[in-house]
Protein backbone atom coordinates (compact mmCIF):
# COMPACT_ATOMS: atom_id res chain seq x y z
CA UNK A 1 0.00 0.00 0.00
CA UNK A 2 1.35 3.40 -0.91
CA UNK A 3 0.74 6.01 1.75
CA UNK A 4 1.16 9.71 1.34
CA UNK A 5 4.45 10.77 2.95
CA UNK A 6 3.99 12.69 6.17
CA UNK A 7 4.66 16.35 5.47
CA UNK A 8 5.86 18.46 8.32
CA UNK A 9 4.80 22.06 8.54
CA UNK A 10 8.12 23.89 8.27
CA UNK A 11 7.51 27.57 8.90
CA UNK A 12 11.08 28.61 8.28
CA UNK A 13 11.15 26.86 4.92
CA UNK A 14 7.85 28.53 4.02
CA UNK A 15 9.19 31.97 4.96
CA UNK A 16 12.23 31.37 2.80
CA UNK A 17 9.87 31.04 -0.14
CA UNK A 18 8.99 34.75 0.22
CA UNK A 19 11.95 36.97 -0.66
CA UNK A 20 9.96 40.16 -0.02
CA UNK A 21 9.65 39.37 3.69
CA UNK A 22 13.40 39.55 4.07
CA UNK A 23 13.71 43.33 4.05
CA UNK A 24 13.78 46.34 6.30
CA UNK A 25 11.05 48.95 6.31
CA UNK A 26 11.87 52.20 8.04
CA UNK A 27 14.98 50.51 9.39
CA UNK A 28 13.08 47.60 10.93
CA UNK A 29 12.37 44.05 9.82
CA UNK A 30 9.16 44.05 7.83
CA UNK A 31 6.13 42.53 9.50
CA UNK A 32 3.47 42.08 6.85
CA UNK A 33 -0.02 41.80 8.35
CA UNK A 34 -2.02 43.17 5.43
CA UNK A 35 -2.68 39.82 3.84
CA UNK A 36 -6.42 40.31 3.47
CA UNK A 37 -5.60 43.17 1.08
CA UNK A 38 -3.12 41.09 -0.87
CA UNK A 39 -0.78 38.26 0.01
CA UNK A 40 2.90 38.11 -0.81
CA UNK A 41 4.08 35.72 -3.52
CA UNK A 42 6.25 32.62 -3.13
CA UNK A 43 9.28 32.08 -5.35
CA UNK A 44 7.44 29.36 -7.22
CA UNK A 45 4.86 31.94 -8.35
CA UNK A 46 7.41 34.62 -9.15
CA UNK A 47 9.46 32.10 -11.09
CA UNK A 48 6.42 30.87 -13.00
CA UNK A 49 5.70 34.42 -14.19
CA UNK A 50 9.23 34.69 -15.50
CA UNK A 51 9.11 31.22 -17.06
CA UNK A 52 6.00 32.08 -18.95
CA UNK A 53 7.51 35.16 -20.61
CA UNK A 54 10.86 33.54 -21.07
CA UNK A 55 9.66 30.32 -22.64
CA UNK A 56 6.10 30.11 -23.90
CA UNK A 57 4.63 33.59 -24.32
CA UNK A 58 2.13 33.60 -27.20
CA UNK A 59 -1.52 34.39 -27.69
CA UNK A 60 -3.78 31.52 -26.77
CA UNK A 61 -6.53 29.67 -28.60
CA UNK A 62 -5.62 31.14 -31.95
CA UNK A 63 -2.23 30.14 -33.29
CA UNK A 64 -1.30 26.87 -34.95
CA UNK A 65 2.30 27.44 -33.98
CA UNK A 66 4.10 25.66 -31.19
CA UNK A 67 4.30 28.50 -28.66
CA UNK A 68 0.61 29.25 -28.98
CA UNK A 69 -0.12 25.61 -28.30
CA UNK A 70 2.14 25.54 -25.26
CA UNK A 71 0.59 28.72 -23.84
CA UNK A 72 -2.94 27.44 -24.55
CA UNK A 73 -2.16 24.10 -22.91
CA UNK A 74 -0.76 25.80 -19.82
CA UNK A 75 -3.79 28.12 -19.60
CA UNK A 76 -6.24 25.25 -19.93
CA UNK A 77 -4.23 23.14 -17.48
CA UNK A 78 -4.64 25.94 -14.95
CA UNK A 79 -8.39 25.95 -15.58
CA UNK A 80 -8.35 22.24 -14.82
CA UNK A 81 -6.41 22.92 -11.60
CA UNK A 82 -9.07 25.42 -10.55
CA UNK A 83 -11.84 23.02 -11.47
CA UNK A 84 -10.31 20.31 -9.31
CA UNK A 85 -9.48 22.68 -6.49
CA UNK A 86 -13.02 24.07 -6.31
CA UNK A 87 -14.50 20.67 -7.19
CA UNK A 88 -16.53 21.99 -10.12
CA UNK A 89 -18.18 19.36 -12.32
CA UNK A 90 -16.63 20.68 -15.54
CA UNK A 91 -13.59 22.73 -16.47
CA UNK A 92 -15.79 24.92 -18.66
CA UNK A 93 -17.65 26.04 -15.54
CA UNK A 94 -14.49 27.97 -14.63
CA UNK A 95 -14.26 31.40 -16.27
CA UNK A 96 -10.99 33.27 -15.87
CA UNK A 97 -11.45 36.81 -14.57
CA UNK A 98 -9.26 39.63 -13.32
CA UNK A 99 -10.39 38.95 -9.76
CA UNK A 100 -13.42 38.60 -7.53
CA UNK A 101 -14.73 42.06 -8.47
CA UNK A 102 -14.88 41.18 -12.15
CA UNK A 103 -16.55 37.89 -11.29
CA UNK A 104 -19.37 39.67 -9.45
CA UNK A 105 -19.67 42.30 -12.16
CA UNK A 106 -19.82 39.61 -14.83
CA UNK A 107 -22.71 37.83 -13.13
CA UNK A 108 -24.53 41.08 -12.30
CA UNK A 109 -24.24 42.19 -15.91
CA UNK A 110 -24.64 38.90 -17.80
CA UNK A 111 -27.18 37.19 -15.56
CA UNK A 112 -28.85 40.32 -14.15
CA UNK A 113 -28.89 41.99 -17.53
CA UNK A 114 -30.88 39.13 -19.00
CA UNK A 115 -33.08 37.91 -16.17
CA UNK A 116 -33.56 40.71 -13.66
CA UNK A 117 -36.98 42.37 -13.82
CA UNK A 118 -38.53 45.45 -12.32
CA UNK A 119 -39.57 44.83 -8.71
CA UNK A 120 -37.17 41.89 -8.24
CA UNK A 121 -35.28 41.70 -4.96
CA UNK A 122 -31.60 40.92 -4.47
CA UNK A 123 -30.37 40.22 -0.94
CA UNK A 124 -26.83 41.28 -0.16
CA UNK A 125 -25.26 40.54 3.20
CA UNK A 126 -24.46 43.53 5.37
CA UNK A 127 -20.83 42.46 5.69
CA UNK A 128 -19.96 42.61 2.00
CA UNK A 129 -17.14 44.67 0.63
CA UNK A 130 -18.11 47.21 -2.00
CA UNK A 131 -17.34 44.81 -4.87
CA UNK A 132 -20.26 42.62 -3.87
CA UNK A 133 -22.65 45.54 -3.29
CA UNK A 134 -22.13 48.12 -5.99
CA UNK A 135 -22.42 45.83 -9.08
CA UNK A 136 -25.85 44.77 -7.78
CA UNK A 137 -26.86 48.36 -7.17
CA UNK A 138 -25.88 49.34 -10.70
CA UNK A 139 -27.85 46.57 -12.40
CA UNK A 140 -30.78 46.93 -9.98
CA UNK A 141 -31.03 50.61 -10.79
CA UNK A 142 -31.13 49.86 -14.50
CA UNK A 143 -33.77 47.18 -14.10
CA UNK A 144 -35.88 48.78 -11.39
CA UNK A 145 -34.95 46.00 -8.98
CA UNK A 146 -34.16 46.44 -5.30
CA UNK A 147 -31.06 45.55 -3.25
CA UNK A 148 -31.79 44.77 0.40
CA UNK A 149 -29.15 44.16 3.09
CA UNK A 150 -29.12 41.13 5.39
CA UNK A 151 -28.33 42.69 8.78
CA UNK A 152 -25.41 41.60 10.92
CA UNK A 153 -25.31 40.98 14.65
CA UNK A 154 -22.98 42.62 17.17
CA UNK A 155 -20.95 39.39 17.17
CA UNK A 156 -20.11 39.96 13.51
CA UNK A 157 -22.31 37.10 12.34
CA UNK A 158 -25.18 37.34 9.90
CA UNK A 159 -28.59 37.74 11.48
CA UNK A 160 -30.07 34.46 10.23
CA UNK A 161 -33.47 35.18 11.75
CA UNK A 162 -33.67 38.39 9.78
CA UNK A 163 -32.49 36.46 6.72
CA UNK A 164 -35.41 34.01 7.14
CA UNK A 165 -37.79 36.96 7.17
CA UNK A 166 -36.17 38.53 4.11
CA UNK A 167 -36.47 35.26 2.21
CA UNK A 168 -40.25 35.59 2.53
CA UNK A 169 -39.98 38.47 0.08
CA UNK A 170 -38.93 35.91 -2.55
CA UNK A 171 -35.59 37.36 -3.64
CA UNK A 172 -34.23 36.22 -7.00
CA UNK A 173 -30.62 36.22 -5.88
CA UNK A 174 -28.62 36.26 -2.65
CA UNK A 175 -25.02 37.57 -2.64
CA UNK A 176 -22.87 36.73 0.35
CA UNK A 177 -19.19 36.35 1.11
CA UNK A 178 -17.72 33.12 2.39
CA UNK A 179 -15.32 35.03 4.64
CA UNK A 180 -15.71 38.70 5.58
CA UNK A 181 -12.68 40.83 4.73
CA UNK A 182 -13.49 43.37 7.44
CA UNK A 183 -14.39 41.01 10.30
CA UNK A 184 -13.00 37.61 9.38
CA UNK A 185 -16.39 35.94 9.93
CA UNK A 186 -16.81 32.63 8.12
CA UNK A 187 -20.42 32.61 6.97
CA UNK A 188 -22.55 29.46 6.97
CA UNK A 189 -22.86 29.59 3.19
CA UNK A 190 -24.02 26.01 2.78
CA UNK A 191 -27.03 26.70 4.99
CA UNK A 192 -27.66 30.06 3.33
CA UNK A 193 -27.60 28.41 -0.10
CA UNK A 194 -29.98 25.65 1.00
CA UNK A 195 -32.48 28.13 2.46
CA UNK A 196 -32.21 30.39 -0.59
CA UNK A 197 -32.74 27.54 -3.01
CA UNK A 198 -35.86 26.48 -1.12
CA UNK A 199 -37.24 29.90 -1.98
CA UNK A 200 -36.06 29.70 -5.57
CA UNK A 201 -33.25 32.25 -5.21
CA UNK A 202 -29.82 31.79 -6.79
CA UNK A 203 -26.76 32.39 -4.64
CA UNK A 204 -23.47 34.03 -5.52
CA UNK A 205 -20.69 33.44 -3.02
CA UNK A 206 -17.78 35.84 -2.89
CA UNK A 207 -14.75 33.73 -2.12
CA UNK A 208 -12.13 36.47 -2.36
CA UNK A 209 -11.11 35.86 1.26
CA UNK A 210 -11.82 32.14 1.50
CA UNK A 211 -9.56 30.83 -1.28
CA UNK A 212 -6.30 31.32 0.68
CA UNK A 213 -7.64 29.88 3.92
CA UNK A 214 -9.89 26.88 3.37
CA UNK A 215 -10.94 24.02 1.16
CA UNK A 216 -13.79 25.06 -1.12
CA UNK A 217 -16.20 22.56 -2.66
CA UNK A 218 -18.73 24.32 -4.88
CA UNK A 219 -20.74 21.13 -5.43
CA UNK A 220 -20.99 20.35 -1.75
CA UNK A 221 -22.02 23.95 -1.07
CA UNK A 222 -24.33 23.80 -4.09
CA UNK A 223 -23.31 27.38 -4.96
CA UNK A 224 -24.70 28.77 -8.20
CA UNK A 225 -21.83 31.19 -8.62
CA UNK A 226 -18.57 31.38 -6.71
CA UNK A 227 -15.95 34.06 -7.38
CA UNK A 228 -12.31 34.00 -6.32
CA UNK A 229 -9.34 36.32 -6.52
CA UNK A 230 -5.81 35.13 -7.26
CA UNK A 231 -3.77 37.84 -5.61
CA UNK A 232 -5.10 37.20 -2.12
CA UNK A 233 -4.13 33.53 -2.48
CA UNK A 234 -0.41 33.86 -3.28
CA UNK A 235 -1.13 34.37 -7.00
CA UNK A 236 -0.63 37.34 -9.32
CA UNK A 237 -2.75 40.48 -9.23
CA UNK A 238 -5.30 40.65 -12.01
CA UNK A 239 -5.99 36.92 -11.84
CA UNK A 240 -9.13 35.24 -10.63
CA UNK A 241 -11.99 33.00 -11.57
CA UNK A 242 -15.75 32.73 -11.65
CA UNK A 243 -17.34 29.36 -11.11
CA UNK A 244 -20.89 29.10 -12.44
CA UNK A 245 -23.19 26.11 -12.85
CA UNK A 246 -23.12 25.02 -16.47
CA UNK A 247 -26.83 25.51 -17.16
CA UNK A 248 -26.79 29.02 -15.70
CA UNK A 249 -23.70 30.07 -17.63
CA UNK A 250 -25.19 28.67 -20.83
CA UNK A 251 -28.34 30.73 -20.45
CA UNK A 252 -26.44 33.96 -19.88
CA UNK A 253 -25.45 36.31 -22.67
CA UNK A 254 -21.82 37.41 -23.09
CA UNK A 255 -20.60 40.18 -20.86
CA UNK A 256 -17.96 41.59 -23.18
CA UNK A 257 -17.46 41.16 -26.91
CA UNK A 258 -14.26 40.52 -28.82
CA UNK A 259 -11.49 38.03 -29.42
CA UNK A 260 -12.26 34.35 -29.10
CA UNK A 261 -15.72 34.69 -27.55
CA UNK A 262 -17.48 34.26 -30.89
CA UNK A 263 -18.57 31.36 -33.00
CA UNK A 264 -19.28 33.45 -36.07
CA UNK A 265 -19.25 37.20 -36.66
CA UNK A 266 -21.48 38.70 -39.34
CA UNK A 267 -22.93 42.17 -39.60
CA UNK A 268 -26.31 40.51 -39.79
CA UNK A 269 -25.65 39.10 -36.33
CA UNK A 270 -22.96 37.13 -34.51
CA UNK A 271 -23.13 33.91 -32.55
CA UNK A 272 -21.23 33.06 -29.41
CA UNK A 273 -18.56 30.53 -28.64
CA UNK A 274 -19.25 27.73 -26.18
CA UNK A 275 -18.31 27.88 -22.52
CA UNK A 276 -15.97 29.01 -21.13
CA UNK A 277 -14.78 31.18 -24.03
CA UNK A 278 -18.10 33.00 -24.34
CA UNK A 279 -17.14 34.98 -21.23
CA UNK A 280 -13.45 35.47 -22.01
CA UNK A 281 -13.41 38.25 -24.59
CA UNK A 282 -10.14 39.66 -25.86
CA UNK A 283 -6.65 38.48 -25.03
CA UNK A 284 -6.86 37.47 -21.38
CA UNK A 285 -4.29 37.91 -18.60
CA UNK A 286 -2.62 34.73 -19.86
CA UNK A 287 0.30 34.64 -17.48
CA UNK A 288 -2.00 35.53 -14.57
CA UNK A 289 -4.34 32.67 -15.39
CA UNK A 290 -1.50 30.18 -15.74
CA UNK A 291 0.27 31.27 -12.58
CA UNK A 292 -2.94 31.27 -10.53
CA UNK A 293 -2.90 27.51 -11.05
CA UNK A 294 0.69 27.40 -9.78
CA UNK A 295 -0.29 29.36 -6.67
CA UNK A 296 -3.05 26.86 -5.97
CA UNK A 297 -0.60 23.99 -6.45
CA UNK A 298 1.71 25.73 -3.98
CA UNK A 299 -1.04 26.01 -1.36
CA UNK A 300 -1.97 22.37 -1.86
CA UNK A 301 1.63 21.28 -1.43
CA UNK A 302 1.54 22.75 2.07
CA UNK A 303 -2.05 21.65 2.56
CA UNK A 304 -4.98 23.92 3.27
CA UNK A 305 -5.65 22.21 6.57
CA UNK A 306 -2.12 22.98 7.70
CA UNK A 307 -2.43 26.56 6.46
CA UNK A 308 -5.67 27.17 8.28
CA UNK A 309 -4.44 25.43 11.44
CA UNK A 310 -1.36 27.68 11.55
CA UNK A 311 -3.33 30.85 10.80
CA UNK A 312 -5.89 29.98 13.43
CA UNK A 313 -3.14 29.58 16.01
CA UNK A 314 -1.83 33.02 15.07
CA UNK A 315 -5.29 34.54 15.37
CA UNK A 316 -5.89 33.09 18.82
CA UNK A 317 -2.42 34.08 19.97
CA UNK A 318 -2.76 37.66 18.68
CA UNK A 319 -6.18 38.08 20.22
CA UNK A 320 -5.04 36.82 23.62
CA UNK A 321 -1.96 39.09 23.58
CA UNK A 322 -3.94 42.16 22.54
CA UNK A 323 -6.51 41.35 25.20
CA UNK A 324 -3.87 42.13 27.81
CA UNK A 325 -3.66 45.72 26.54
CA UNK A 326 -5.82 48.40 28.05
CA UNK A 327 -8.70 49.57 25.89
CA UNK A 328 -8.54 46.73 23.35
CA UNK A 329 -11.86 46.32 21.57
CA UNK A 330 -12.15 43.54 19.00
CA UNK A 331 -14.65 44.21 16.22
CA UNK A 332 -16.34 41.04 15.04
CA UNK A 333 -16.13 38.01 17.30
CA UNK A 334 -17.89 35.36 15.32
CA UNK A 335 -17.48 31.79 16.53
CA UNK A 336 -16.16 30.81 13.12
CA UNK A 337 -13.39 33.12 11.97
CA UNK A 338 -10.60 33.20 9.43
CA UNK A 339 -7.33 34.94 10.17
CA UNK A 340 -8.56 38.53 10.29
CA UNK A 341 -8.32 40.55 13.48
CA UNK A 342 -10.19 43.84 13.31
CA UNK A 343 -10.02 46.02 16.39
CA UNK A 344 -9.94 49.45 17.99
CA UNK A 345 -7.85 50.80 20.85
CA UNK A 346 -9.80 53.12 23.11
CA UNK A 347 -8.85 56.76 22.74
CA UNK A 348 -6.70 56.15 19.68
CA UNK A 349 -7.66 56.79 16.08
CA UNK A 350 -6.95 53.76 13.84
CA UNK A 351 -5.19 55.99 11.34
CA UNK A 352 -2.73 57.34 13.95
CA UNK A 353 -2.03 53.83 15.16
CA UNK A 354 -1.43 52.64 11.59
CA UNK A 355 1.04 55.47 11.00
CA UNK A 356 3.09 54.64 14.08
CA UNK A 357 3.05 50.92 13.27
CA UNK A 358 4.31 51.75 9.79
CA UNK A 359 7.25 53.54 11.37
CA UNK A 360 7.95 50.34 13.25
CA UNK A 361 8.00 48.37 9.99
CA UNK A 362 4.61 46.78 10.61
CA UNK A 363 2.09 46.82 7.77
CA UNK A 364 -1.58 46.73 8.77
CA UNK A 365 -4.68 48.15 7.18
CA UNK A 366 -6.58 51.00 8.77
CA UNK A 367 -9.90 52.43 7.71
CA UNK A 368 -13.18 51.01 6.48
CA UNK A 369 -11.61 48.18 4.39
CA UNK A 370 -13.88 49.01 1.46
CA UNK A 371 -16.79 47.78 3.54
CA UNK A 372 -18.42 50.99 4.76
CA UNK A 373 -21.80 49.39 5.59
CA UNK A 374 -20.04 47.07 8.06
CA UNK A 375 -18.46 50.04 9.82
CA UNK A 376 -21.80 51.88 9.80
CA UNK A 377 -23.47 48.94 11.51
CA UNK A 378 -20.94 49.21 14.34
CA UNK A 379 -21.19 53.05 14.21
CA UNK A 380 -17.41 53.37 13.84
CA UNK A 381 -15.44 55.07 11.05
CA UNK A 382 -13.02 52.20 10.66
CA UNK A 383 -10.79 49.72 12.42
CA UNK A 384 -7.22 48.53 12.52
CA UNK A 385 -7.01 45.22 10.74
CA UNK A 386 -4.22 42.69 11.11
CA UNK A 387 -4.65 39.74 8.78
CA UNK A 388 -2.37 36.73 8.80
CA UNK A 389 -1.00 34.41 6.16
CA UNK A 390 0.79 31.10 6.27
CA UNK A 391 4.23 32.75 6.50
CA UNK A 392 3.50 34.86 9.59
CA UNK A 393 4.94 33.98 12.99
CA UNK A 394 4.19 34.41 16.67
CA UNK A 395 7.39 36.44 17.01
CA UNK A 396 5.92 38.91 14.51
CA UNK A 397 2.76 39.08 16.57
CA UNK A 398 4.85 39.85 19.66
CA UNK A 399 6.44 42.77 17.81
CA UNK A 400 3.07 43.91 16.58
CA UNK A 401 1.49 43.86 20.05
CA UNK A 402 4.50 45.70 21.45
CA UNK A 403 4.10 48.23 18.63
CA UNK A 404 0.43 48.73 19.43
CA UNK A 405 1.32 49.32 23.06
CA UNK A 406 4.07 51.78 22.19
CA UNK A 407 1.80 53.65 19.78
CA UNK A 408 -0.97 53.88 22.36
CA UNK A 409 1.45 55.34 24.90
CA UNK A 410 2.50 57.97 22.36
CA UNK A 411 -1.00 58.79 21.21
CA UNK A 412 -3.07 58.77 24.37
CA UNK B 1 4.91 89.98 12.91
CA UNK B 2 7.22 87.36 11.50
CA UNK B 3 6.94 86.57 7.82
CA UNK B 4 5.51 83.31 6.51
CA UNK B 5 8.99 82.23 5.57
CA UNK B 6 10.42 82.99 9.00
CA UNK B 7 7.79 80.89 10.70
CA UNK B 8 8.38 78.08 8.26
CA UNK B 9 12.10 78.17 9.01
CA UNK B 10 11.33 78.03 12.72
CA UNK B 11 9.20 74.95 12.21
CA UNK B 12 11.92 73.28 10.15
CA UNK B 13 14.51 74.12 12.86
CA UNK B 14 12.23 72.71 15.57
CA UNK B 15 11.96 69.42 13.75
CA UNK B 16 15.69 69.32 13.10
CA UNK B 17 16.17 68.98 16.87
CA UNK B 18 14.73 65.50 16.70
CA UNK B 19 16.99 62.91 15.22
CA UNK B 20 14.65 59.99 14.95
CA UNK B 21 11.16 59.60 13.61
CA UNK B 22 9.77 58.99 17.07
CA UNK B 23 10.86 62.39 18.28
CA UNK B 24 9.35 63.98 15.21
CA UNK B 25 6.09 62.13 15.64
CA UNK B 26 5.92 62.94 19.34
CA UNK B 27 6.43 66.60 18.44
CA UNK B 28 3.70 66.35 15.82
CA UNK B 29 1.37 64.73 18.35
CA UNK B 30 2.09 67.56 20.81
CA UNK B 31 1.34 70.14 18.15
CA UNK B 32 -1.89 68.29 17.39
CA UNK B 33 -2.89 68.38 21.04
CA UNK B 34 -2.12 72.11 21.24
CA UNK B 35 -4.16 73.05 18.17
CA UNK B 36 -6.90 75.44 19.34
CA UNK B 37 -10.30 73.83 19.23
CA UNK B 38 -12.58 74.57 16.34
CA UNK B 39 -16.10 75.78 17.06
CA UNK B 40 -18.33 72.69 16.97
CA UNK B 41 -20.67 74.55 14.63
CA UNK B 42 -17.99 74.20 11.93
CA UNK B 43 -17.49 70.48 12.35
CA UNK B 44 -19.93 69.76 9.59
CA UNK B 45 -19.67 67.77 6.39
CA UNK B 46 -19.26 70.88 4.27
CA UNK B 47 -16.12 71.75 6.25
CA UNK B 48 -14.58 68.32 5.64
CA UNK B 49 -11.52 68.17 3.42
CA UNK B 50 -11.77 65.51 0.73
CA UNK B 51 -8.74 63.33 0.13
CA UNK B 52 -7.83 62.70 3.76
CA UNK B 53 -7.97 59.23 5.31
CA UNK B 54 -9.09 60.64 8.61
CA UNK B 55 -11.73 63.32 8.94
CA UNK B 56 -10.36 66.88 8.80
CA UNK B 57 -12.52 69.94 9.27
CA UNK B 58 -11.20 73.34 8.20
CA UNK B 59 -12.91 76.67 8.70
CA UNK B 60 -11.77 80.16 7.73
CA UNK B 61 -13.03 83.59 8.86
CA UNK B 62 -12.12 86.99 7.54
CA UNK B 63 -11.18 89.34 10.40
CA UNK B 64 -10.49 92.76 8.94
CA UNK B 65 -8.03 92.19 6.14
CA UNK B 66 -6.75 88.92 7.51
CA UNK B 67 -7.89 85.34 7.36
CA UNK B 68 -8.21 83.30 10.52
CA UNK B 69 -8.12 79.49 10.22
CA UNK B 70 -9.38 76.88 12.63
CA UNK B 71 -9.29 73.14 12.14
CA UNK B 72 -9.76 69.79 13.77
CA UNK B 73 -9.33 66.13 12.99
CA UNK B 74 -10.34 62.93 14.69
CA UNK B 75 -6.76 61.68 14.21
CA UNK B 76 -4.11 63.36 16.33
CA UNK B 77 -1.18 63.09 13.90
CA UNK B 78 -3.33 64.62 11.19
CA UNK B 79 -4.16 67.41 13.62
CA UNK B 80 -0.45 67.96 14.11
CA UNK B 81 0.12 68.18 10.38
CA UNK B 82 -2.65 70.72 9.89
CA UNK B 83 -1.32 72.77 12.76
CA UNK B 84 2.01 72.98 10.87
CA UNK B 85 0.16 74.49 7.94
CA UNK B 86 -1.99 76.86 9.95
CA UNK B 87 0.89 78.36 11.94
CA UNK B 88 2.54 80.21 9.03
CA UNK B 89 -0.69 81.03 7.20
CA UNK B 90 -2.86 82.23 10.06
CA UNK B 91 -3.75 85.95 10.21
CA UNK B 92 -2.49 86.67 6.70
CA UNK B 93 -4.08 88.45 3.80
CA UNK B 94 -5.60 86.39 0.99
CA UNK B 95 -2.73 87.41 -1.32
CA UNK B 96 -0.08 86.35 1.15
CA UNK B 97 -1.73 82.94 1.51
CA UNK B 98 -2.17 82.51 -2.21
CA UNK B 99 1.47 83.34 -2.87
CA UNK B 100 2.88 81.26 -0.02
CA UNK B 101 5.30 78.50 -0.97
CA UNK B 102 4.47 75.56 1.27
CA UNK B 103 7.45 73.48 0.19
CA UNK B 104 8.87 73.71 3.72
CA UNK B 105 6.94 70.58 4.66
CA UNK B 106 9.41 68.60 2.54
CA UNK B 107 12.29 69.95 4.59
CA UNK B 108 10.88 68.70 7.88
CA UNK B 109 11.83 65.22 6.82
CA UNK B 110 8.30 64.00 7.34
CA UNK B 111 7.45 63.44 3.75
CA UNK B 112 9.58 60.32 3.56
CA UNK B 113 7.34 58.96 6.29
CA UNK B 114 4.16 59.98 4.53
CA UNK B 115 2.70 57.39 2.18
CA UNK B 116 1.12 58.69 -1.04
CA UNK B 117 -2.37 58.62 0.45
CA UNK B 118 -1.21 60.69 3.40
CA UNK B 119 0.82 63.00 1.19
CA UNK B 120 -2.32 63.51 -0.91
CA UNK B 121 -4.16 64.52 2.23
CA UNK B 122 -1.46 67.09 2.90
CA UNK B 123 -1.84 68.50 -0.61
CA UNK B 124 -5.61 68.62 -0.11
CA UNK B 125 -5.20 70.61 3.11
CA UNK B 126 -2.97 73.19 1.46
CA UNK B 127 -5.29 73.41 -1.50
CA UNK B 128 -8.29 73.96 0.76
CA UNK B 129 -6.54 76.79 2.64
CA UNK B 130 -5.68 78.47 -0.65
CA UNK B 131 -9.23 77.96 -1.89
CA UNK B 132 -10.53 79.86 1.15
CA UNK B 133 -8.04 82.65 0.43
CA UNK B 134 -9.17 82.83 -3.16
CA UNK B 135 -12.83 82.98 -2.13
CA UNK B 136 -12.20 85.81 0.33
CA UNK B 137 -10.16 87.67 -2.24
CA UNK B 138 -12.94 87.36 -4.82
CA UNK B 139 -15.45 88.61 -2.24
CA UNK B 140 -13.38 91.68 -1.40
CA UNK B 141 -12.83 92.72 -5.02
Amino acid sequence: MITKPETKFDLEAIRNEFPILNQKVNGQDLVYFDNAATSQKPKKVIQAIQDYYQNINANIHRGVHKLSQLATDAYEASRKTLQEHLNARFAHEIIFTTGASQGVNLVARAWGGKFLKSGDIILVSGMEHHSNIVPWQIIAQEKGAEVLPIPILESGELDLEAFHELLKKNPVLVAVNHVSNALGTINPVKEIIKLSHEKGALVLVDGAQSLPHMKIDVQDLNADFYVVSGHKAYGPTGSGALYGKEDLLKEMNPYMGGGEMISEVKFSGSTWADLPHKFEAGTPHIEGGIVLGKAIDWMNEIGLEEISRHENELLIYAQSKLNELEGFRPIGQAKNKASVLSFLMEGVHPYDLGMILDQLGIAVRTGHHCAQPVMDSYKIPGTIRASFAVYNTKAEIDRFVQGVQQACEMLR
Amino acid sequence: MESIQEIQEEIVDDFALFEDWMGKYNHLIDLGKDLPEIDDAYKTDDHLIKGCQSRVWLHADMKGEKIHFSADSDAIITKGIISLLIRPLNHRSPDEILNADMGFVDEIGLKEHLSPTRANGLVSMIKQMKTYALAFKAKSL
